[in-house]
């Protein structure tokens, strides 16, 4: 699905450090509309610290990013939407009431408009039976699924999640995935996904981008062909795996 | 078989929250009548110490003739109308430099060292300031409902979990809204816990200034009972700020069950 417009995620020589720390050097990455591409790395390489200079929560860094050609640093830029490791909704507020905050700024909460939109949100994500109750009575899961749908909400053009299945179990995780399928399809939104699960990225994405290195570099940038759903044992996708984890040194 | 028996279980044993209850009555039944033995056989003589029911029966009595209720309300009032003011000036100041750096900056540094100033300290300089009429004693209570207040309120706003201050930023909620559904509620809590001691500090600082400047209230019933040797009237006044003390700590509880509701 290559656009012949501007990319979606333009990363352009970003070097990124927290005082003396380097935590990202000399990163490009680009990123089509409606593509989805994961980045993996070990812990500490830097992949979190990318998300969230694509977010907007870091202004400052050197060298280049911007999404939809708008620079990240800008006031209202970046037409983002951040799924956080943690699903960090808020506890007060109902289902219904979390997604609603990602409701975009020049739309009415109260207006039917927006709860349409909101209902609509609920059922996408499955917890129509959820809908008033509180972030303390969810499970694990169906708290992401709420903070996916807050993300949706804001109907970005980009969706960034930072591990976002990585503290659900097995089972759980893999119907997570299969659900974040479902919404980049019937969206047509493009994806960028942090993960440190070798199998997650080759299953999703277009492509993997390989982080490694202290500072985080661009180690490699590996190109995963098939339409979705894939087979996760494909001989095609094992070879690929295998091929990003040399590349992580595993 | 199963449900049987779980039927008929609750039953036969009282439940463990039940249990702690009639255990913490224990000690306080113990105490009471230990009282009474002490005074009944001369331990103590009845000027120093009265048997509980002379407590009991001065109260009661103290009710009937109509003057009691005049005491307690009078107190009662000037507690709500200390708490009121202090709590009110400690919400606004901790707010503002809960969220302004620079107001906290400017004003922090003043209230911390101020609070660690002796209730009783600040009496001469109320009395002479606004005389020996009540809003002397209301002002002196909303300092001490002032302090917990404003420093809990404060922190709690400063503390608010940054991850969610995060999600405010990334979905470009400005800054009311984002007072409104982050940092208020978030700081809720703390404001409670701030509520709570105040109150329980509104209580010692009452009974500092009845003691010293007032013909009415329950800490002048402690005076008189001092001046007039009559150990029933005192000990009859501590239980009474006691009640008051665990009610309006009961309350307090009450409403932050009801507002902290997640």
């Amino acid at each position: 699905m290559s656009s012949t417009g501007e990319p979606a995620v333009a990363v352009d020589a970003l070097t990124k450090a927290y005082g003396d720390t380097v935590a990202l050097r000399d990163i490009d990455l680009s990123v089509a509309e409606g593509e989805f591409v994961s980045v993996v790395g070990h812990s500490g390489c830097g992949k979190s610290t990318l998300l969230r200079v694509l977010a907007g929560l870091e202004d400052d860094f050197e060298g280049g990013a911007a999404v939809d050609g708008v620079d990240v640093r800008g006031e209202h830029a970046g037409n983002v939407g951040m799924v956080f490791q943690e699903p960090r909704l808020l506890p007060w507020l109902s289902v219904r009431e979390n997604i609603a905050v990602g409701l975009p700024e020049r739309i009415d909460p109260a207006s039917e408009e927006s709860q349409a939109r909101v209902d609509e949100l609920v059922s996408q994500v499955g917890l129509d039976d959820f809908g008033d109750a509180r972030p303390s009575e969810l499970s694990g899961g169906m708290a992401q699924r709420v903070s996916l749908a807050r993300g949706l909400a804001y109907d970005p053009s980009v969706m960034l999640l930072d591990e976002p299945f990585s503290a659900l179990d097995a089972l759980t995780k893999r119907e997570q995935q299969e659900f974040l399928l479902g919404i980049w399809r019937d969206r047509d939104i493009t994806v960028v996904l942090v993960t440190h699960d070798v199998e997650e990225a080759v299953y999703l994405s277009d492509r993997v981008a390989v982080l490694g290195g202290q500072p985080g570099t661009v180690e490699e940038v590996v190109d995963v062909t098939g339409e979705r759903p894939r087979d996760r044992s494909a001989d095609r996708l094992v070879d690929r795996r295998e091929q990003i984890e040399r590349a992580l040194g595993l | 078989m199963g449900t049987a028996f779980e039927e008929s279980a609750p039953r036969s044993l009282p439940s463990l929250d039940q249990l702690r209850w009639g255990l913490g009555v224990v000690v306080p039944a113990l105490i009471v009548v230990g009282w009474h033995l002490l005074v009944v056989t001369g331990v103590f003589p009845p000027y120093q110490l009265p048997k509980p029911l002379a407590v009991v029966e001065t109260l009661y009595a103290m009710t009937l003739a109509g003057e009691l209720t005049g005491h307690v309300a009078i107190t009662v009032q000037r507690v709500a109308l200390g708490c009121l003011v202090g709590m009110s000036v400690a919400v606004v100041l901790g707010t503002l430099t809960g969220l302004s750096p620079l107001a906290n900056d400017l004003l922090d540094p003043l209230f911390q060292s101020t609070k660690n100033v002796p209730s009783l300290a600040w009496v001469p300089l109320f009395l002479l300031w606004f005389g020996i009429g009540e809003p002397a004693k209301v002002l002196l209570i909303a300092v001490g409902a002032f302090f917990p207040v404003y420093l809990n309120l404060s922190t709690g706003i400063r503390d608010v979990d940054e991850n969610l201050r995060e999600v405010a930023d990334v979905y470009d909620l400005g800054r009311i809204e984002t007072l409104q559904k982050v940092v208020l509620p978030g700081a809720l809590p703390s404001l409670f816990v701030g509520i709570r001691s105040g109150v329980g500090l509104a209580w010692m600082f009452v009974v500092a200034a009845e003691l010293i400047a007032a013909s009415q209230g329950i800490g002048y019933l402690m005076n008189d009972g001092r001046v007039m040797s009559r150990p029933d009237l005192i000990v009859g006044a501590i239980l009474l700020f006691a009640l008051f003390g665990n009610l309006s700590d009961l309350g307090v509880k009450e409403v932050e069950h009801y507002v902290v509701d997640w």
